[in-house]
Order: structure tokens, then C-alpha cells, then sequence
């Protein structure tokens, strides 16, 4: 039977619920923690079992609940849930303090035999602050940050925060001189899945990497490296779009964040400098067995989003008329069709609202990280959806957006936009305050 | 931030008269009467329930105050005794969650869980974990602390509540046949000690106690009658199905997503004592059972408080009965026998769950999710019929 249970409880859904008919309408702290809206059953079952896995705290070997140990030797954080609290988005971290759900990736000047990005020879890529008793954690990572004011055209002041990241007291030497460094905010989990079941073709239809439509947009794909398939495939997550399968970035993830070895990556994230962590126990090969992986996996596929709120408001009805008329949608495309998975008939078929392209864009020198990563240079971002982020303040506590936190709300992640997005930036700029405000409430509307 | 600010700003949104939904045609009018008269007192019995939550808290209090002042077997088994006492009407409370009402706004700092035990004391092979044997992190342990170090590292690090109350009643449960054994002696501070940091250990149990009486003082408030300015006089005050909405989908997300969900099936499939609602006293069957009667509570409108005065009155079942009696029928044998059969379920839990899917537990054990399950199912139905799903967020 379908039981569409949020759906029939919480009300008729807005003309264009966020996610089709796995949508959930919910505003409350726990927005972003729903199943899926039409996941019946055992599949509604095996998604808080997922989410068990997903909260639980992962501890060293060894230990007696030898389902939930292997955590390090050096870490970022002991589970999922830390830095993506509720299912949510991580944060900014503050001035001179340390970072709790954002990480830094690193990596040298050249590439990979695949491409992506080069680790440093000693500190891998990416600097874990954590470590388990008897060996020391890879460095403390600090970020300061630089004022840049501007006005808007009508003369209002506003000022941007630039970070600046250093790290300090390295554990294992000095890295490389000429270290890349770009912190990364953990992004929210909802819908996913949604994304993953849009078909590849949708995407490669809107790559235009040369303007051949003279719109000034490109938008090209990611060509990432598949480690199960072995072979190059289009990015679809993570900031740069650098992985291409949820089930990768989630193995990634164990392996960097956490250092908990799967069958995708098998390996511990030290390298051979950092010699003493090969001293300590691991907890089995792998560390996070076929059953915990893919019930992660499984939930975070079957997140579902949050519906869209306030279409009735007339503000937000202006702000959407804002934003088709600064040709936002040109990248945070409103409307996209999932394809069929046979496995997912609940993904499948869904025209869903994520206000994005999944492509790669420049966004200018702003926004430059100068760390490639595949093909996007460090002036290329993802597009990252737009769904929920009205509710992150409500389930995260902070509204620091962008890949690393930087802008404090929606008009300043704006202002950030450099590249293809500047005339729409510049356009925003010189809006009445009043269109801004409407621009603003409706992105946190979606 | 004051967890009841946005109620302010929707009272202005929200001043109708209940009386002004009487004014439509004469037959819609007793129908809009009767809803109307099942929010009142679905209202009243939240407050009932509530109240009685405070009541069994503050009782709680008073039994770990002679427990700190006395460490002994006694005494201990007395606070043991009164904490069991006081989950039975916070469970009954849990009907009322789900809406972003007065409970949700603090349920984390109530009622989270599964508690990382060795976030709070030591533990079998750690001898100095937690934020009691951290002095040196957190020096001066304060109301203001622990609250901000719950949740702080993701959603099992719990630092208060009554899990974290549990945990320092009974510690860790390592017997299989019954809960923890934690030693009263843990709390002594000078000869028979048996723990670092007794002091710290009594403070923290004395803060957290406090806690939990001050939020559930909080939620009681919201829910009492007669403040022009609560949740409950804006609850009454709202559009009946918008309130009716609340109601309906309290109950459904209680037992279909939260009881069938996160407590039962998960624990279920990963067989883990930490996956278990109250891991430390054992007392996780009780959960369930006294979850299932709240939702019949707020299903039939029929409550009876701890201090035995018996609250009738209109619930969802009456609204039911006049439109499709036979689906009302359904519903309310449905949710007797989820109740029923979490009954069935073998106690201690923790054993309950073990072994083969044929094992007498596990049967139990499933057959209450399925029940949970199908009673949401007619829920959602009734939704449907109930005609509260018009809603523009």
C-alpha cells in the first residue's frame, strides 16, 4: 500500500514539491532527517539502520564491539553525524579555532597517474586533526580571516570575509613548500540520491564549454576516476563534482575522515612518513565490513528533501521573478527528471527541483582555491543545490554557505560569485534593496 | 535563544476565535463544534501529561538528593526506583512531539539517545573517559557546559537527560540477565571510593537532574491552561485542522517512524544493547509499551493522571466515528494490539532481540513494528478523510 505517509499527514504539497513524491514537508529541527517520502517497509526499515551507522561513534581498535572499531590512527572526526549533524551542513570554522566539521584538503602542484589531485608526499591529502593515543595528529588548522567591504549600488555598505588557512604544529615535519590547501564544509545529505538518479545524458546535454550559445555560461563535466569501475567517469558530488558515485564518496570519506578502511578503499590514509601509525592495530580488512558500507550507503540514497516553503508569499514570488531575471537558473537549474533504477523505484521517474546543474563553472578569481582537482581548475565549482538551505539556521545552527563556510548567508554567498556568475552578481548588486531582500527570502524558500 | 519566541509572531497570525468556525451551515456546524472540542482537550490531556512528567521528574530529584546526600544501596535503589517511575508519563508525553511543539523545542536535552557512555563517566576498559575524568577540559561543570557539550560531537554524544541520568544510576550493563550494577560507592568521596572523581560524578548528576526538571517546568508551561500566552492557547486558537493536523501526525510519527523505526527496528536488525531505548536499566520493553498507550491516550481522549483523576473527552476516534465508523474501529483495534503486542515482548530487551528470527523475542519484536507500521498506514488514511492535509507552509 502506499503509504506516503508524510505526504498524506503534513499537508498538500506546494505546486513544485523540492523532490517529487519522495518529498517531506517538515521545518523542524530533524527537516533534513526523513526517509524518503514513498520508501515503504523493510526499505523504510533499512534506512534507520543506516542511520544507526551513520550517528554511531566509530572507536579504536581494538575494542569489544568489534562492529564499530577501527577509527584512525589519524582522523578527522568519530562519525558521520559530527560534521554532517542531522544530516545537515557543517560550518565555517571561527578565527583562530579549531575545525569541527570543515576539513582542509591538501595536494602539490601535478597530478595523479589518473588526474586528480597530487597528494604531499608526507601529509596525503587531506590534514587530520585528530589522532589516537601514541602517535601525533597530523597538524592543528587555523584560519584567520580578511575584511573586504563594497556597497551596493544604492550605497549600502557591506563586507565580505576572505580565510586565510595555515597550518600549525605539523606532527610529522614539514610539508611540501608548495603545499595547496582548500577547506571544504561538510554539505548537507538530503536528496542525494535524487541527484545520483538523474541520468548522465541530462548533464552532458547542458556542457557548453565554449559558449558555442554565447551566454556566457559553460558548464563542463568533472572526468573523475571510478576505483570500482577503473575507469574515468563524470563527477557528479563533492564540491569539484570529484566523485562520481555516492557509494565512492561515502568510502571516501570513511577512508579520509575517519580513516576506516572499505573494500572501495582499502588502505589506512598514512603514507610511509608518517611511519608510526603502521605501529598501531587496525580494526579487521576491511574496517567497515560490506553490510555497514552499503546500509550507509542505502541511507544516503534515501535521504529525502524537505518541501519548498512559502510559494503562496508574495516576496517569494518576486524573489523567483529576481532570480529568473538575473539568470540564476542558467546554472541552479530549476527543474530536473530522474531516470529509471531499478533498484530505487522510489528515485526513479521524479521531477524534482534541486536548483542545480551538477556542472562545473567558473566562478572567477573570488572563489579561486589555486587546487585543481581532475579537470576543474581552482576557479571551478559545482553548481551545489539549492534545496533545504533555507532551513540550514534551523537544523545546523548557522548559515555559513559556500564550499568553505566563508559568507555569512545567501547575499553574501552571492556577492562571492565571480566568473560566468558576474554579471548576475553585478546585477544584484545594483538591485532596490527591496529585490535583494525578496531574492534572498526566496533562495530560502527552496 | 528562548525556545517559545516564534510563538509570538504566529499568535498574530492566529487571532480567530475558535467560535468563528461555528458560524457555517447548521449541519457543518456540529462537526466543526466536535473538532473543535477534540483540540481542547487533546490540549488538556498534553497538559495532564506533562504535568505528571514534571511531577515524576521532580519526585526523581528529590530521590537523588537523599541518594547524594546518603550514597548507600538504599538509597540508590530508591533513585533507581523513582526514574523508572518517571518515564512512564514522559513516554505518555512523546504523543505530543513530532509538530515542533513545546517538547520538540527541547527533546534533545530531555529524552536524546542512545547516550555514548564514555562521553559522560568511564567505562569497562577506560577507567578515566568521559566528562567527569576530564577536569582538565572542562574544569567547572555548569548547567551552561553540559548543555552546550550535548549533541557537540555529533548525535550520540549526549550529555544530559534522562539516558545520561540512566547511565550514572545504573552504569553500563554488562550482565545479560539484568541492567547495570553500578556501585552507590561511586559517589563516595572518601573511604569505599570506587571511581575517580566522586565529586565531579555527584555534580554532574545533581546539574543534569536539575536540567531535566527546569526543561520539563519549560514544556509543562507551554502546555498549561489558562496563559493567554503559551503554546496551548495558540494551539486551541489555530484553525482546527491545522491543529487536528498537528495531532494526527504526532501520533503517526510516533509510532511509525520514531517507535517502529528508530527504536525498534533498529535494534532489531543490528542486535546492539547500545541500539536499545534504555540500555542501561533494562527498561526498554516498558518504553515501548507506555509509547503505544500515549498514542491510544491521544487516539480515544482517555487519560488517567498519576494522581488518579480520569480525563474522558472527545479524541481523534469520536472526529473518526462519525465519518467512516468502521475505519475508527479499525484504527482502534489496530493500536490495541500494537499495544498488546509490545507487551509480548520479553524482558530484558537486550536478550529479546538475540538470536534467530524465530526466536520468541524477535518474533514480539517484529510483529510491534508491523503493527506500528499498519496503525500509520490507517493514519495516513484518516488524514485523507479528515480533509487536513490543505495546508500552504
Amino acid at each position: 500500500m502506499a503509504v506516503c505517509l508524510v505526504l498524506a499527514l503534513t499537508g498538500k504539497m506546494s505546486a513544485s514539491p523540492a523532490g517529487g513524491a519522495t518529498t517531506v514537508e517538515d521545518v523542524s529541527r530533524d527537516a533534513f532527517t526523513k526517509p524518503l517520502a514513498n520508501l515503504e517497509g523493510e526499505r523504510r526499515s533499512a534506512f534507520f539502520v543506516g542511520n544507526s551507522f551513520f550517528n554511531q561513534n566509530w572507536v579504536a581498535a581494538p575494542a569489544s564491539t568489534t562492529a564499530r572499531d577501527g577509527l584512525g590512527p589519524l582522523f578527522n572526526t568519530r562519525s558521520c553525524s559530527t560534521c554532517h549533524f542531522k544530516d545537515g551542513r557543517g560550518a565555517s570554522p571561527e578565527e583562530g579555532r579549531p575545525f569541527t566539521t570543515a576539513l582542509l584538503r591538501i595536494s602539490i602542484p601535478g597530478s595523479d597517474p589518473h588526474g586528480g589531485p597530487l597528494p604531499d608526499p608526507i601529509y596525503g591529502g587531506q590534514i587530520q586533526g585528530q589522532a589516537l593515543p601514541g602517535v601525533p595528529a597530523e597538524a592543528e588548522v587555523k584560519v584567520s580571516y580578511e575584511t573586504i567591504s563594497g556597497t551596493y549600488s544604492d550605497g549600502e555598505a557591506y563586507t565580505l570575509r576572505k580565510p586565510v588557512y595555515r597550518m600549525e604544529h605539523p606532527g610529522y615535519g614539514a610539508p611540501s613548500p608548495r603545499l595547496l590547501m582548500s577547506a571544504r564544509v561538510a554539505p548537507a545529505m538530503i536528496g542525494l540520491g535524487l541527484l545520483e538518479a538523474v541520468p548522465e545524458k541530462a548533464l552532458l546535454d547542458r556542457v557548453d564549454p565554449d559558449d558555442r550559445d554565447h551566454d556566457g555560461i559553460s558548464g563542463r563535466v568533472n572526468r573523475v576516476w571510478d576505483v570500482g569501475a577503473k575507469a574515468m567517469a563524470v563527477g557528479r558530488f563533492g564540491w569539484k563534482s570529484e566523485q562520481p558515485s555516492i557509494s565512492q564518496q561515502v568510502a571516501a570519506a570513511f577512508q579520509g575522515d575517519m580513516s576506516l578502511t572499505t573494500a572501495l578503499f582499502p588502505d589506512e590514509n598514512f603514507t610511509p612518513g608518517q611511519e608510526p601509525c603502521a605501529s598501531l592495530p587496525n580494526g579487521g580488512s576491511p574496517e567497515v565490513g560490506g553490510k555497514v558500507f552499503d546500509s550507509v550507503v542505502y541511507y544516503s540514497r534515501t535521504l529525502a528533501v524537505p518541501a519548498a516553503r512559502g510559494s503562496g508569499d508574495a516576496e517569494v514570488r518576486r524573489g523567483r521573478e529576481v532570480f529568473n531575471e538575473l539568470r540564476c537558473a542558467a546554472c541552479h537549474v530549476p527543474e530536473l527528471t530522474t531516470g529509471e533504477w531499478r533498484e530505487f523505484p522510489e528515485l526513479s521517474g521524479q521531477t524534482i527541483h534541486p536548483y542545480t546543474d551538477l556542472l562545473l563553472h567558473d566562478l572567477g578569481e573570488e572563489l579561486d582555491d589555486g587546487r585543481p582537482v581532475f579537470d576543474a581548475s581552482g576557479r571551478e565549482w559545482r553548481t551545489p543545490p539549492l534545496w533545504g538551505l533555507g532551513l540550514v539556521p534551523k537544523v545546523n545552527g548557522h548559515n555559513t554557505l559556500l564550499h568553505d563556510g566563508r559568507a555569512r548567508g545567501v547575499a553574501e554567498a552571492i556577492l562571492w560569485h565571480g566568473g560566468e556568475a558576474g554579471p548576475s552578481r553585478d546585477q544584484f548588486r545594483s538591485l532596490p534593496k527591496a529585490d535583494r531582500e525578496a531574492l534572498v527570502r526566496f533562495i530560502e524558500s527552496l | 535563544m528562548h525556545p517559545f519566541r516564534f510563538i509570538l509572531p504566529l499568535l498574530c497570525l492566529f487571532p480567530v476565535s475558535v467560535q468563528a468556525l461555528d458560524e457555517g451551515q447548521p449541519a457543518a456546524t456540529k462537526s466543526a463544534r466536535l473538532k473543535t472540542e477534540v483540540v481542547r482537550h487533546y490540549a488538556a490531556l498534553a497538559g495532564a501529561t506533562c504535568r505528571d512528567a514534571l511531577q515524576a521528574a521532580e519526585a526523581l530529584q528529590s530521590a537523588i538528593d537523599a541518594f547524594l546526600d546518603a550514597p548507600s544501596d538504599a538509597t540508590l535503589s530508591k533513585a533507581r526506583a523513582a526514574w523508572l517511575d518517571a518515564r512512564k508519563p514522559y513516554l505518555h508525553s512523546e504523543a505530543f512531539r513530532f509538530y515542533e511543539g513545546p517538547i520538540d523545542q527541547l527533546e534533545g536535552r530531555i529524552n536524546g539517545w542512545p547516550v555514548d557512555e564514555n562521553y559522560i563517566d568511564y567505562v569497562e576498559g577506560d577507567a578515566h573517559a568521559g566528562i567527569i575524568n576530564h577536569p582538565e577540559l572542562y574544569p567547572e561543570l555548569s548547567k551552561e557546559t553540559i548543555a552546550d557539550l550535548n549533541e557537540k560531537d555529533g548525535e550520540k554524544s549526549i550529555s544530559t537527560g534522562y539516558h545520561a541520568i540512566e547511565f550514572l544510576l545504573w552504569g553500563q550493563d554488562l550482565d545479560p540477565k539484568g541492567p547495570g550494577k553500578r556501585s552507590f560507592q561511586d559517589y563516595l568521596t572518601g573511604p569505599g571510593a570506587t571511581a575517580p572523581h566522586p565529586e565531579r560524578r555527584r555534580e554532574y548528576l545533581r546539574l543534569i537532574t536539575g536540567m531535566l526538571v527546569e526543561d520539563l517546568k519549560t514544556v509543562e508551561n507551554q502546555w498549561a491552561d489558562h496563559r493567554p500566552d503559551n503554546y496551548r492557547a495558540w494551539f486551541e486558537a489555530s484553525a482546527t485542522h491545522q491543529s487536528l493536523r498537528k495531532i494526527l501526525h504526532g501520533i503517526a510519527a510516533l509510532g511509525g517512524t520514531e517507535l517502529a523505526g528508530e527504536r525498534l527496528t533498529v535494534a532489531y536488525e543490528t542486535k546492539e544493547q547500545e541500539d536499545e531505548h534504555s540500555c542501561f536499566s533494562d527498561n526498554t520493553c516498558t518504553d515501548v509499551v507506555e509509547d503505544a498507550l500515549g498514542i491510544r491516550n491521544a487516539y480515544t481522549g482517555d487519560y488517567t493522571c498519576l494522581d488518579g483523576t480520569r480525563l474522558q473527552g472527545p479524541g481523534i476516534a469520536d472526529l473518526l466515528k462519525e465519518t467512516d465508523p468502521a475505519l475508527a474501529d479499525e484504527l482502534g483495534k489496530q493500536i490495541d494490539a500494537s499495544v498488546e503486542n509490545a507487551r509480548s515482548i520479553p524482558s530484558p530487551f537486550d536478550q529479546a532481540f538475540l538470536g534467530a528470527d524465530t526466536a520468541p523475542g524477535r518474533i514480539a519484536i517484529h510483529r510491534t513494528i508491523r503493527s506500528l507500521q499498519s496503525q500509520t498506514e490507517t493514519m495516513a488514511k484518516v488524514a485523507s478523510l479528515l480533509g487536513v492535509r490543505d495546508e500552504t507552509q
